[in-house]
C-alpha cells in the first residue's frame, strides 16, 4: 500500500525486537468477541487512478459555481481567490503542521495568526481578536455564551434577521447552559424591533449586518439601548467584504463582533471548512472570557521577538471543566488563507473589491426590478438583497437552473413555515459579469 | 493610516524587536531569514490584486459608508509570496520529519486527497445551491457516512460536527436529549477518567452536566472498583477514550458498557485514538452509544497548523433519533439533505438541534473518503496494525534508557514518565526542547496528567523502520546525555531553532494580541 512504508520483513524483524510472535499478540487486550478476523465489508484498496475516477464521477453530478451565472449567497459567497493563496496554503510547512504547541518551531504559524488577529481586529473596529473559530455560526453561539459569562446574565435577544442557521446553532449551544434565547420573526426589507426586547436580565442582543436579507442598518441606536440596560451588542456579519465599504461594527458601538471569513481566501467548498472570526473590546473581563486560541507576542532567551499561544488558562487543556469553551482545533489553515488573501488585497484592494461588489449588486437589483412582478425589498444593501416574486421562489429557482442561472436562496430554504415562500435572497459579487446580470433578468422574465 | 496608539510599542529600528538576529546587519543568518510582520512591511496603498475599475454607479448604502481608514497593509504578489514562504520555513511539519505527538495522530497527508477536494464539483459548490445541482456532493457525504458506519458497526452518523471537540458536544447533547426524552431530570453526573482529554470535561459542562473523575488503576486503566462505586441513578453516562490516553486498550470496556447501561446511563467513547483499531475492532461491538471520529487524525486530513478538523459522530440505535440536523438520506435514486428540524420530526426523528451553519466540513469529507478508498478495508486494517507495531517498536527500543509509565505492550502510542531524568536537573520540557535541536518535533509533554512528567510518543503507521531507528538512536543519545550530566545541552535548548526558548510567562502576564504601531519614541539624551 503506497502510504505504508513497512515491508513484511520489517514487520517480522520489529515483532522480534518487541518480543512477541505475531501482531495479534499486541491486540490481546481487546475482548475476543470484538476482534475481527478479516477486513470489514468495504471495498479493498484502490490505486490513485481508480480513486480519481470514482471522484470524477461524483463531481460531475454537481454544477460548479464557475460553470453558471451564479447569485447564491445567504452566508457563503463566490469570490475570486488569487492563485497564490492556494499555492501558499499548500506549502508543506503550513499544511502539515500541527497546532503550534512547540512555539520555537512553529513561528510561521504563530506569526501569521498574530497577523490574522490584527487584521480581524482592524476590520471589525475592535481591539483584539482570537486565532479563529470553526465558522461564523459557532463564533456567534460562543459569543452569546461569553456575553452571559461577562454580564452574569442569562438571556439573549436574537434579531429575527440573523441567519437562521446562526440562530439555531446558538439556540442549540445555549439550551443546556440555561440561557434563554428570544427571537422575533424575520422581517425582509426591514429589521425587527430588538430594542423593545432588551431588559435588565438581557446579557446581549445579537444583530447581523448586513442582515440575512442583505439589508444594512445603523447599529448605534441598538448599541445605545443595549448599553443603557447593561447588555452587550454582539454584531454578526456573514460577508466580510462588506467591511471594506460600510462602517465597522466597532465604530457603531458593538462590544463583540463575530462572523464568517469565508469570502476572503477560503472558497465555497459546499459549506466548510470556513473560518469564524471573533473580536472584542480590550477589557480584561472580556479577554479572560474569550473562547478559542490566542497568539501573543513575547521574546526569546536572546530578547528577540517571537510569538506563542497565550492565556491558555482559559482553555480546556488547562482549565478542563471550568474552561471558557470546549473548543480545541480551530480553523488555522483557513485563517492563513484569509490572511494571505487580505495581505494581497490590502486596504486599497479590499475597498476596491467592496466597491465592485456593491456596484454589481446595484446593477443587478435595477435589472431585476425592471422585470414585471418583481419587487426589490431591500433599500440599503451591500452585495445582497431580497426580492418578492409573484410565484413560489423555490420553484422559480429550480426553473432557472435549466437556463444557466443559479438564482439565489429561496427564503423557504432557510425557514420552514415562515410565510416567506415568495422571497428570494440574491447575491452579486465581482465574479458576475454584465452578461450574467442580463441573463438572469431575461431568464427570470421568461419563467415568471 | 490611522493607528491605535495604545499598548506596548514595538521598536522596528532594531533587529531583535522584529524577530531578527542582533549579530548580522540584516537580522538574517543565511537561509534563516528575518521576516517582520506585514504591518511593518506593507502599506495601505499597495495591493497585489488587479481589479477592474468600478463604473461609478450611485451607491445604495443608506448613509452607512465607512468613514475611517482600516489600517490594512497590502503587498504586491512577489512580496507577499516571499513574506509567507519565509514564514513557512520557520515551521516544523510532518513532511519534514516524524511528528510524534501522542494523541494527535500526525500521519502522512496524501496529496491525492488535496487534488480530489479541489475538483470544481466539490470545491466550487455552494451549500445552499438547489439540491438537484449537488447530487454528487450529497452522494459523497452519504458514501463517507456508509464507510464510517461500517467501520464502527453503528446505525447512524452525524456528519456536521466541525472538529473532535464539536463531535464530543454532538454526542453529549444527544445523550442529554435522550435523558430529557426519558424525563430523567436528575441524571447530570458524568464519569470522566482522570486521564481524559481536557475537551471531555469541558464538553460535559456545556451540556449542563458536571464531572466526576474516575481514578486510574496502577495499570493505567479505569479502576473498576472505583468506577462501580460511582454508579448511581444520577449518572448520565461515561466519557471514555479507548484506546486510552496512556496508549492502552481498556480491556474491561464491555463490562464498563454493560454496567453503565444497567445503571441507566450512556457510553460516550472519545474516538481520538481510533487509528489504533480502525478496521480491526468496531467500537459498536464494544457497546458504545456515541463516538466522534477525528477525520484529521485517523483519516489523514491535514492539520493545517491547528485546523480545520472534522468530527463526524456515530450513534447507537438508542441515540440515533436524537442526532442533529442536517443529514442526508437516499430517496429512490436521488439524495436528499434534511435541513429543518420540522422535516426531521415529520420523519419521526427527535433531533436535538443544529450545531452549525450548512452541512459540515465537506473539504475534509472529500479528503477522508479519498484516503479510505485508497486504503480499502484491507489497507485500513494494516494501518491499525502498523501504527501499533511502530509504537511498540519505539517502546521496545527505548525502554532500557527511558522509563515506560506502565509495563507490557501498548497500542498506537508509547507513554514514558520522567523517572529516567531523576536527579539529572533535566525536566520533561528540557528534554523535549533538546529534541528540537536534533531536528525533531517533540512528543506530547505532561499529558496524560496521571503520569509524572509524561512523554507520549505516537509515531503512526506512516513512519518507516529506518526512520524510527534514527529517531530512537537520537532519543537514546539524549537520555544518556542527560544521565551523564550534560545538563547544559537541555536547559538552554533549543539553540538551533528559528528562535530560542520563548518566554511564555511574559506573554500571558502582559498580553500583546494585536500589532500596534510604535509610538514616537522620546529621544533619550546621550
Amino acid at each position: 500500500m503506497r502510504y505504508l512504508p513497512l515491508t513484511p520483513e520489517d514487520r517480522t524483524e520489529m515483532l522480534g525486537v518487541i518480543g512477541v510472535s505475531s501482531i495479534d499478540a499486541l491486540f490481546a487486550d481487546v475482548p475476543q468477541a470484538a476482534r475481527l478476523d478479516g477486513p470489514v465489508n468495504l471495498p479493498r484498496r484502490a490505486t490513485e487512478l481508480e480513486v480519481e475516477r470514482a471522484f470524477a464521477r461524483m463531481a460531475k453530478k454537481n454544477i460548479a459555481a464557475s460553470e453558471t451565472a451564479f447569485f447564491v449567497g445567504a452566508g457563503a459567497y463566490k469570490h475570486h481567490i488569487p492563485a497564490s493563496v492556494d499555492h501558499l496554503i499548500q506549502r508543506s510547512e503550513f499544511l502539515t503542521a500541527y497546532t503550534p504547541y512547540q512555539p520555537e518551531i512553529s513561528q510561521g504559524t504563530l506569526q501569521t495568526l498574530f497577523e490574522f488577529q490584527t487584521q480581524v481586529a482592524r476590520l471589525t473596529g475592535m481591539d483584539v481578536a482570537n486565532a479563529s473559530m470553526y465558522d461564523g455560526s459557532t463564533a456567534c453561539a460562543e459569543a452569546v455564551l461569553m456575553a452571559a459569562r461577562v454580564t452574569k446574565r442569562s438571556r439573549a435577544v436574537l434579531s429575527g434577521n440573523l441567519h437562521p442557521h446562526y440562530a439555531e446553532a446558538t439556540r442549540t449551544l445555549a439550551r443546556y447552559m440555561n440561557i434563554d434565547v428570544a427571537a422575533d420573526a424575520p422581517v425582509p426589507g426591514g429589521l425587527d424591533d430588538v430594542i423593545s426586547q432588551i431588559d435588565e436580565e438581557t446579557a446581549c442582543v445579537v444583530v447581523q449586518n448586513p442582515d440575512v436579507f442583505g439589508g444594512i442598518h445603523d447599529l448605534r441606536p441598538i448599541a445605545e439601548a443595549a448599553h443603557a440596560k447593561g447588555a452587550l451588542l454582539i454584531a454578526v456579519f456573514t460577508e466580510i467584504v462588506s467591511l471594506g465599504l460600510i462602517e465597522s461594527p466597532g465604530a457603531m458601538g458593538a462590544d463583540i463582533v463575530v462572523g464568517e471569513g469565508q469570502s476572503i481566501g477560503v472558497g465555497l467548498q459546499f459549506g466548510g471548512p470556513y473560518v469564524g472570526l471573533f473580536a472584542c473590546r480590550n477589557d480584561k473581563n472580556f479577554i479572560r472570557n474569550m473562547p478559542g486560541r490566542l497568539a501573543g507576542e513575547t521574546v526569546d532567551a536572546d530578547g528577540r521577538r517571537g510569538f506563542v499561544l497565550t492565556l491558555s488558562t482559559r482553555e480546556q487543556h488547562i482549565r478542563r471543566d471550568r474552561a471558557t469553551s470546549n473548543i480545541c482545533t480551530n480553523s488555522g489553515l483557513m485563517a492563513l488563507a484569509f490572511t494571505i488573501h487580505m495581505t494581497l488585497l490590502g486596504e486599497k484592494g479590499l475597498k476596491h473589491l467592496a466597491a465592485l461588489n456593491h456596484e454589481r449588486a446595484v446593477e443587478l437589483a435595477d435589472a431585476l426590478a425592471a422585470v414585471p412582478g418583481v419587487t426589490v425589498e431591500t433599500g440599503a444593501f451591500f452585495n445582497e438583497f431580497t426580492v418578492k416574486l409573484p410565484k413560489n421562489a423555490a420553484e422559480v429557482t429550480e426553473a432557472l437552473i435549466a437556463k444557466g442561472v443559479l438564482a439565489g436562496v429561496p427564503a423557504s430554504r432557510l425557514w420552514s413555515g415562515a410565510g416567506l415562500d415568495d422571497r428570494l435572497i440574491i447575491a452579486a459579487t465581482e465574479t458576475n459579469t454584465d452578461a450574467d446580470i442580463a441573463l438572469f433578468a431575461s431568464a427570470l422574465k421568461e419563467v415568471l | 493610516m490611522a493607528m491605535n496608539q495604545q499598548g506596548r510599542p514595538t521598536r522596528p529600528n532594531t533587529n531583535a524587536a522584529t524577530g531578527g538576529y542582533a549579530d548580522t546587519i540584516s537580522g538574517s543568518r543565511g537561509l534563516d531569514q528575518a521576516e517582520p510582520l506585514i504591518f511593518e512591511r506593507g502599506r495601505t496603498d499597495l495591493t497585489g490584486v488587479d481589479l477592474p475599475e468600478p463604473k461609478g454607479v450611485k451607491t445604495r448604502l443608506g448613509g452607512l459608508e465607512r468613514k475611517s481608514g482600516i489600517g490594512l497593509p497590502g503587498l504586491s504578489e512577489p512580496e507577499a509570496m516571499r513574506h509567507y514562504v519565509r514564514l513557512s520555513r520557520k515551521n516544523y511539519a510532518i513532511d519534514l520529519g516524524i511528528y510524534p505527538l501522542g494523541s494527535c495522530t500526525m500521519k502522512h497527508n496524501p496529496r491525492l486527497n488535496e487534488k480530489m477536494a479541489r475538483l470544481p464539483g466539490f470545491g466550487d459548490v455552494h451549500p445552499l445551491q438547489p439540491q438537484s445541482t449537488v447530487q454528487g456532493a450529497l452522494e459523497l457525504i452519504g458514501e463517507l457516512a456508509h464507510w464510517l458506519m461500517v467501520l464502527t458497526n453503528t446505525p447512524c452518523v452525524a456528519m456536521s460536527p466541525k472538529a473532535g471537540a464539536h463531535g464530543e458536544l454532538c454526542g453529549m447533547m444527544a445523550i442529554r436529549a435522550a435523558l430529557d426524552a426519558r424525563g430523567e431530570t436528575g441524571r447530570r453526573r458524568v464519569l470522566v477518567p482522570e486521564s481524559a482529554h481536557g475537551t471531555n470535561p469541558a464538553t460535559a459542562v456545556q451540556c449542563g452536566f458536571y464531572c466526576d473523575e474516575i481514578p486510574a488503576g496502577p495499570d493505567g486503566r479505569v479502576d473498576m472498583e472505583a468506577f462501580k462505586a460511582k454508579l448511581g441513578d444520577d449518572v448520565a453516562g461515561i466519557m471514555l477514550t479507548n484506546p486510552n490516553t496512556c496508549g492502552l486498550f481498556e480491556r474491561d470496556i464491555k463490562e464498563i458498557a454493560d454496567l453503565i447501561h444497567e445503571a441507566g446511563g450512556y457510553f460516550y467513547c472519545d474516538g481520538a485514538n481510533f487509528n489504533a483499531i480502525v478496521g480491526r475492532v468496531r467500537p459498536g461491538d464494544l457497546g458504545i452509544d456515541a463516538m466522534h471520529i477525528n477525520l484529521h487524525k485517523t483519516f489523514s486530513t491535514p492539520h493545517g497548523g491547528g485546523g480545520p478538523g472534522s468530527g463526524p459522530t456515530v450513534f447507537s440505535q438508542a441515540l440515533a433519533p436524537f442526532a442533529p440536523v442536517p443529514y442526508v438520506v437516499k430517496k429512490g435514486d436521488s439524495w436528499h439533505m434534511v435541513e429543518h428540524e420540522a422535516e426531521a420530526r415529520a420523519d419521526g426523528a427527535q433531533p436535538f438541534g443544529r450545531m452549525v451553519a450548512f452541512h459540515g466540513q465537506m473539504g475534509m469529507f472529500t479528503r477522508a473518503l479519498s484516503y479510505m478508498m485508497s486504503h480499502g478495508s484491507d489497507g485500513l486494517r494494516q494501518v491499525a496494525e502498523d501504527s501499533v507495531l511502530n509504537a511498540n517498536y519505539v517502546l521496545a527500543r527505548l525502554k532500557h534508557v527511558m522509563t515506560p509509565a506502565f509495563e507490557g505492550t501498548c497500542m498506537h502510542e508509547a507513554l514514558f514518565d520522567d523517572r529516567f531524568l531523576k536527579d539529572t536537573g533535566v525536566t520533561t520540557l528540557d528534554f523535549a526542547k533538546a529534541m528540537i535541536d536534533e531536528g525533531y518535533h517533540p512528543m506530547t509533554m505532561y499529558f496524560p496528567l496521571v503520569v509524572h512528567g509524561a512523554m507520549l510518543i505516537e509515531p503512526t503507521e506512516t513512519e518507516s523502520k529506518s526512520g524510527l531507528d534514527r529517531f530512537c538512536d537520537v532519543l537514546e543519545g539524549l537520555a544518556e546525555a542527560a544521565k551523564s550530566g550534560d545538563t547544559a545541552r537541555f536547559v538552554s535548548a533549543p539553540v538551533h531553532a528559528p528562535v530560542k526558548r520563548l518566554d511564555e510567562t511574559r506573554a500571558a502576564r502582559n498580553p500583546v494580541l494585536v500589532w500596534q504601531e510604535a509610538e514616537e519614541q522620546p529621544q533619550a539624551a546621550e
